[in-house]
């Protein structure tokens, strides 16, 4: 699972060759660890507006080193470029230019974070410059992280109406941004769709008192977000099929949690879950349907039992679990359902029909039953991974899985721990005002949108 | 129950104050799968085994850094080195390195006792919680030198001069060299279990059909109660086995009817007894988790039985006056008197299937006047066991029978049954466990639904 290559780029004599062959240059991501520091280094604020000053106050309140100003050669741990005000393309020059001119500071893992307007708002309201300069930023951030380098990413938050710069969610999913937690988010967008949510009491443990379910946690993906969950202050119920029942008591006896030995695609699967985290838990907070199987054919090819299975366990058993979850009374406070879809589900995989519908049939079920959930103050959101090191890419022949694992603007594959603090920002309550969307952990991959 | 102090009818003993006494109650329990000896788990030894049925039983009810009141186990089949084996279990386990922990030994009965010792200091107020457990591997059976060859060894290490060394080298002989490889035989009769057994069946009359139709209903029963899913939370899988791998679900009466006798081959009469109807040799392990009801609730744990009696009983079967495995046909009528019950005052009956034979013997015991007027001291017939309600998940002829974890696998699975059924004729529904072993002993439990 370990990528050698990108070891080898890193430093010394592969760090020289690299350079001199024009060979791709990943290089090692600062991820996540409690107790890091947010940032490292000064985090440059380009942008004029009340948004801008607010959103500098609450970063100085944080202990930042902000900047209103470049200092030209002065290492630059973020920039953060405000624009929500654009009302016409424009206007967006001045500070994108500024902005420019800093890039050439920006560290090793920085970061470059665009908060801008949803221009889908403007087009309701028939305002086509103001839609231009919105969906203006979409075309200039995705470009921009194509064009950052030594792990640096680009991402962007968009506000809605009715939420500010520093709304609880669009400050959490700055924090997130800034972080080591989105050391493989590169060239997303977040949503802030309402002053929802609440920011944590400490940054380093904010699912502190939760009770989290974890569907699939006997491996992989699984089994980084129980952890994850674990590591931020969770009580996991780790949840996999009774053959993967060794795998899912390690897990579980690795984050302190319990092992619930449960097919999802039992009729009364919802029902056990909420049972069994309220009879030993005391409550259920968090639901991460992560479970899902993969049975790869042409559809020329493909066979009822593939097609079946795949569409059963990835989508039909998470849309009934759901139904069981929004008709218990013990799922209405603040609850959080985060379900892994796929980048399959976005662009497509050549073989991958039945997972591809099952995935983006995730991705429709994420987007309806999010008003559904919003009654509780609840939210619900998917995280589609892209090529992840895992036991199932490392059975990928070697050079598909070379081409594959460079082919996206950090030129390597990301970690499931990368998938799972994606997921654990969504199910935290920093998350309240993001709800319904899809957030992709692929590095920017290059193919799909 | 009778009143406290009031013995019953026929009873030998009295329990002790009950009023005094906390309930001990089954949590749950966990095992890996039953593997037949040379399969899934020939290479793991005894304390991998149980230490996974732990660390099982640890995640289903989240007892990471625990400090377990005491747990207790063993292996019948036992290396030297495993003096300490439930500790050393223990400390390989997810539990606090600071939970004590003891070894039992009683043969088959091992688990059993394991429970019922650990039930009692709960009961008493020694503890509060337990788990009780028990392994067995044949595949990593111990190997010892030939007891020629361990005396010269132990002569050598006394002897001091070179001299005294090659005297004492020069008593080996050739045939000291091989091996003593472990048997299961009798020590007192040079008999086999399945020989000794034969005999108890030829005395019975128990016939070729009626052992085969109870193997049959043990796999039948055994492969519904999966497909039921209901090992989902009494079972973890080990080393790529998710199922008891002796299980046939597809066996039939025929098939079972067409293997050939392996036990009572020269008794003279028609023998009865092959490997369909008998347990083979199995690897595995199990453990159940006991508690007192306060510490159950502080934990947010299920109560799903009660552990409310068991006896022990031996039979001379040295002198052939029983059969080596008709212990429990004494026990139980004691236990049930203790406790002023009949036949009918039991929901379910778990009775280890050794042999088919032994299930059918000890059922025939209980259904003959004389015996049990000669031999028990009854008035008449204890009575018959209601079939319908005997192993109604499968025992030991379809899942194997890893001695000493015998007992667990059953303590648990009737917990669970008990707790299902809750309520039966306005009383807590109430099971029956019988277990035979080796030397002619036998226990027996009594457990309740919570």
């Amino acid at each position: 699972m370990s990528d050698k290559y990108t070891q080898f780029v890193s430093r010394g004599l592969g760090r020289d060759l690299a350079r001199k062959l024009g060979l791709p240059q990943p290089v090692e991501l600062r991820r996540y660890r409690p107790g890091q520091p947010l940032v490292e280094g000064p985090v440059l604020i380009q942008g004029a507006g009340t948004g801008a000053d607010e959103l500098a106050a609450a970063l100085l309140a944080w202990n930042l080193d902000v900047r209103r100003h470049a200092v030209p050669r002065e290492k630059l741990g973020a920039i953060i470029l405000v624009l929500d005000e654009a009302s016409r393309p424009e206007d967006l020059e001045k500070p994108v230019l500024t902005a420019g001119a800093s890039l050439r500071d920006l560290a090793a893992n920085g970061r470059v974070i665009t908060i801008s307007r949803d221009a889908a708002e403007a087009a309701e309201a028939a305002m086509p410059a103001v839609a231009a300069a919105r969906q203006g930023v979409d075309g200039l951030l995705r470009s921009l992280a194509k064009e950052l380098r030594a792990g640096a990413t680009g991402n962007g938050i968009i506000l809605a109406d009715g939420a500010q710069t520093t709304s609880p969610s669009a400050l959490g999913a700055l924090r997130f941004l800034l972080s080591g937690r989105s050391a493989f988010v590169d060239g997303q967008f977040l949503t802030v769709s309402s002053a929802a949510g609440q920011l944590p009491e400490d940054a380093d443990r904010p699912l502190a008192g939760k009770v989290a379910v974890v569907t699939g946690a006997a491996r992989g993906i699984g089994a980084a977000i129980a952890r994850t969950l674990h590591r931020d202050g969770a009580t996991v119920v780790a949840v996999d099929i009774p053959a993967a029942g060794d795998h899912l008591a390690a897990v579980a006896n690795d984050v302190h949690g319990t092992a619930l030995q449960l097919d999802i695609s039992r009729d009364d699967a919802g029902q056990r879950i909420i049972d069994h985290a309220v009879e030993r838990h005391g409550r259920l907070d968090i639901v991460i349907h992560n479970a899902g199987i993969t049975r790869d054919k042409l559809l020329a090819n493909m066979d009822q039992g593939r097609w079946t299975s795949v569409i059963a366990v990835n989508i039909a058993a998470q849309l009934r679990i759901n139904e069981a979850l929004l008709a218990s009374e013990h799922f209405r406070n603040t609850p959080r359902i985060v379900s892994v879809a796929s980048t399959s589900g976005i662009a497509g995989n050549r073989g991958q029909t039945n997972y591809a519908a099952s995935k983006g049939g995730v991705m429709g079920m994420v987007r309806a039953t999010a008003p559904l959930l919003a009654a509780h103050g609840g939210s619900i959101n998917a995280v589609a991974p892209g090529f992840i090191e895992t036991e199932m890419t490392a059975r990928i022949p070697f050079a598909t899985r070379e081409v594959a694992r460079r082919l996206n603007s950090l030129q390597q594959g990301g970690r499931p721990q990368d998938v799972a603090e994606a997921i654990a920002f969504l199910a935290s309550d920093a998350a309240g005002g993001i709800s319904g969307g899809v957030l992709r952990v692929c590095g920017q991959n290059l193919v799909g949108a | 129950m009778p009143d406290n102090g009031t013995p019953a009818p026929g009873a030998m003993t009295t329990p002790a104050a009950a009023t005094q006494l906390r309930k001990a109650v089954v949590v749950g329990g966990n095992r890996i799968p039953f593997a037949r000896t040379g399969g899934a788990y020939t290479k793991s030894s005894n304390q991998d085994m149980l230490t996974a049925a732990l660390d099982g039983l640890i995640a289903r009810f989240g007892l990471q850094d625990e400090r377990i009141g005491e747990v207790a186990a063993g292996a019948v089949l036992k290396h030297s080195r495993d003096f300490n084996l439930t500790r050393e279990a223990v400390l390989g386990s997810a539990l606090s390195a600071e939970t004590p922990a003891y070894d039992l030994q009683q043969a088959c009965a091992t688990g059993l006792e394991t429970v019922l010792g650990l039930a009692n200091k709960i009961k008493l107020g020694q503890i509060d919680s337990a788990i009780a457990g028990g392994v067995d591997s044949a595949s990593d059976a111990p190997i010892a030198v030939s007891e020629g060859l361990r005396e010269v060894l132990l002569d050598l290490n006394r002897a001091k001069t070179l001299p005294q060394r090659l005297q004492v080298l020069s008593r080996l002989r050739p045939k000291d060299l091989a091996p003593d490889a472990p048997n299961t035989g009798e020590p007192r009769t040079g008999l086999s279990m399945g020989e000794h057994q034969a005999l108890t069946t030829a005395q019975w009359k128990i016939s070729r059909e009626a052992q085969d139709e109870l193997a049959y209903n043990s796999h039948r029963n055994l492969a519904a109660a999966y497909d039921a899913g209901f090992f989902d939370d009494l079972m973890t899988p080990y080393r790529g086995l998710s199922k008891d791998s002796n299980l046939r679900a597809d066996t039939t009466p025929e098939k079972l009817a067409g293997l050939k006798p392996v036990f009572g081959k020269n008794l003279g009469a028609e023998a009865t007894m092959t490997a369909g109807n008998s347990t083979p040799l199995t690897d595995g392990a199990s453990t159940v988790l006991l508690a007192s009801e306060a510490w159950a609730d502080a934990h947010d744990l299920p109560k799903l039985a009660t552990v409310l009696d068991g006896e022990a009983a031996a039979v001379d079967f040295v002198h052939g006056k029983d059969g080596l495995l008709m212990a429990p046909a004494f026990a139980v009528p004691r236990l049930l008197a203790r406790n002023g019950l009949g036949f009918g005052d039991i929901d379910f009956f778990e009775i280890h299937e050794a042999f088919a034979g032994t299930v059918l013997s000890t059922l025939a015991a209980w259904e003959d006047e004389e015996f049990c007027r000669t031999r028990l001291g009854l008035d008449g017939a204890l009575g018959s066991v209601d079939r319908a309600k005997l192993n109604v998940n499968g025992s030991s002829l379809a899942a194997g029978h890893p001695f000493a974890a015998t007992g667990g696998r059953i303590v648990a699975s009737l917990a669970k049954m008990l707790h299902a059924k809750g309520q039966a004729d306005g009383r807590p529904a109430r099971g029956l466990i019988s277990i035979c072993a080796a030397g002619g002993q036998g226990v027996v439990a009594l457990l309740e639904a919570h």
